[in-house]
């Protein structure tokens, strides 16, 4: 019965999308917010609708509904974890390893032999699978948040720094020559044309390295960690079979990913908005 | 002389290493001789802090030592060959970076076809990708183990699980690489199309898809590392009893760096063959098409 509800929801759901998409008013900022919630509700109802339909047991797949009272009843857990592995591990490492990564962007930028040599390498580091140096921090900085600091630092510098190095260049010769003939410096230069036309490139690489601090974050949790963390936790409630538990750090991870990404986002729309990709919505 | 800076920044870091390794290692060895009692020269250090057996920071010529032992040194069924292993992940980056790309090829396809496919779908397409996905792995672990999906297709429950997490982590770039692709034909080809009569499915294979394709490429070098990236992370929640992130989950758990670096840089390298070949692939592939540059 409910799994027909729920199919029902769901094809009401897709009409009512397609009748929107199609519609004069698809262009509305409303609109374009409505449709994909409504896809994502239906998604969930449908998800509730199987589990129940079905009797599907809670240790293969919690319904969405016990995935909501596990995250009302574990708020102070998913608290610490949070604190834990995304503000201490993922923040620090991720302001530290952009900042580190314009820094050495601005010298390899400076320095045409760095340029040379360090930016090929740079790009083949960034194709690399940076997450295996988790145990390798372990192993140096111990088993609390620094070791996790340090894992993203890593994986975070590359893509940046390879956007970074890309977005000094983007500057055109025209503007440059216009710097020149007005006799500013090369700092001058710098802060006032070259950083500011890097910025659209700075955080297309911020948004890349946005979600690789995340799986850096947890992913050096598998190899030590303190009892506390969103990749301990999920380890150990999966060994014990509590997976509303698991799906509740889920849903916090998923959030907190998509929060950190919209605010970079959101300050990018601040910072360029001059960009044709920003302009004209 | 265009590969000369890359040989002195390569030369550099290496003797930057050699230092850190003497300057990391060296508290070990002054530990170890103050215990002893004896006194250490020059020479000494330098010679212990490079041939340690649990060093912080192993010495490059360690690292290769390992990695060549781990190659050639087992026959190549050994659960200490470093080929072995490399075969389990490479295996498990194939199928992903297959199943991956299968799939953003499909959506992308049904997101350039439908209005409302696009506008539903897109942005939990990029919200997939901030969900962290080493927090669903273990999820999907479970999942295929208790459905018995690899039974259903005659290999190891694990495999899947692994190709699951690979394809989670490839097919978004497959997907944005695409939806660019499909759409770059321009209005004078597509108006060209319609005086030649031609029908939208075949507007769609003779044009959109050829001109997809430089587009298409370009995103299947991001996503096979995506997709090795997947697989590493992969092997950890599965057990890790085979692939090279077991390999260094197991150095790590008995606290030897060297099997972790010699692992490391197995993947490293298996990263650059990966994306070498498709690099030839896609000069071939072009060259077919009739490109010329």
């Amino acid at each position: 019965m409910s799994l027909w509800l729920a199919v029902a929801f769901w094809l009401a759901a897709w009409g009512v999308n397609a009748a929107l998409a199609h519609s004069r008013i698809a262009g509305w900022r409303v609109v374009r917010i409505a449709i994909p919630t409504l896809f994502g509700v239906a998604v969930l109802v449908l998800w509730e609708g199987v589990v129940k339909g079905f009797g599907v047991a809670e240790v293969i797949l919690p319904a969405p509904s016990r995935i909501g009272v596990a995250i009302g009843a574990n708020l102070p857990i998913l608290w610490i974890d949070f604190v834990q592995t995304i503000l201490k591990g993922g923040l620090t490492g991720y302001v530290l390893g952009t900042a580190a990564a314009v820094l050495v962007a601005v010298l390899v930028d400076r320095v045409p032999f760095l340029r040379r040599g360090l930016l090929p390498i740079g790009n083949f580091m960034a194709a690399l699978p940076i997450v295996g140096i988790a145990p390798i921090m372990v192993m140096w900085f111990g088993f609390d948040w620094h070791s996790k600091a340090a894992v993203v630092v890593v994986m975070v510098f590359f893509p940046v720094l390879v956007n970074m190095v890309a977005g000094l260049c983007a500057s055109e010769r025209m503007q440059r020559d216009l710097m020149a003939t007005w006799g500013a410096s090369y700092w001058q230069a710098l802060f006032k044309l070259r950083l500011p036309a890097a910025m659209p490139f700075l955080f297309n690489g911020m948004k890349i390295a946005a979600t690789l601090a995340l799986i850096g974050a947890i992913v050096a949790e598998n190899f030590g960690s303190p009892t506390r963390g969103m990749g301990f936790r999920i380890s150990t409630a999966v060994g014990q079979l509590a997976l509303p538990l698991v799906w509740a750090e889920i849903a916090v991870a998923a959030l907190a990913g998509s929060v950190l990404f919209g605010l970079v986002a959101l300050v990018e729309k601040r910072v360029t908005f001059w960009h044709p990709s920003q302009r004209g919505r | 002389m265009k590969s000369a800076p890359v040989l002195v920044v390569f030369a550099v870091i290496v003797a930057l290493w050699y230092a850190g390794a003497v300057w990391l290692n060296a508290p070990w060895t002054y530990d170890q001789a103050a215990r002893a009692g004896a006194d250490v020269t020059l020479t000494q250090l330098l010679s212990d802090t490079m041939a340690q057996k649990r060093p912080v920071l192993p010495a490059p010529h360690q690292v290769v030592a390992e990695l060549w032992r781990g190659v050639t040194g087992y026959a190549v069924t050994s659960k200490r060959s470093l080929i072995y292993h490399g075969y389990v992940t490479l295996v498990t980056t194939f199928s992903g970076f297959l199943l991956g790309s299968v799939m953003g090829i499909l959506m992308a396809i049904g997101i350039v076809r439908s209005r409302t496919l696009e506008l539903g779908m897109m942005p939990w397409a990029i919200i997939s990708q901030t969900i962290p996905v080493v927090a669903l792995a273990p999820m999907i672990v479970v999942l295929s183990n208790s459905l018995g999906l690899g039974e259903g297709l005659g290999v190891s429950n694990a495999l899947v699980s692994k190709t699951i997490i690979a394809a989670y982590l490839s097919y978004f770039p497959v997907l944005v690489g695409m939806i660019k692709g499909l759409r770059s034909p321009d209005q004078m080809q597509l108006d060209q199309l319609k005086t030649y009569n031609a029908s939208e499915v075949q507007g769609f294979v003779k044009l959109r898809l050829p001109a997809s394709v430089p587009y298409l490429f370009a995103s299947l070098k991001v996503a096979i590392a995506a997709s090795l990236v997947g697989a590493i992370v992969g092997e950890l929640p599965t057990g890790a009893i085979e692939g090279l992130g077991a390999r260094m989950l197991i150095g790590s758990q008995f606290g030897s760096p060297i099997i972790v670096w010699a692992a490391l840089f197995a993947a490293a390298i298996l990263a650059g063959v990966l994306i070498l070949l498709l690099r030839t692939l896609e000069t071939i592939v072009v060259r077919r098409m009739g490109e010329r540059a």
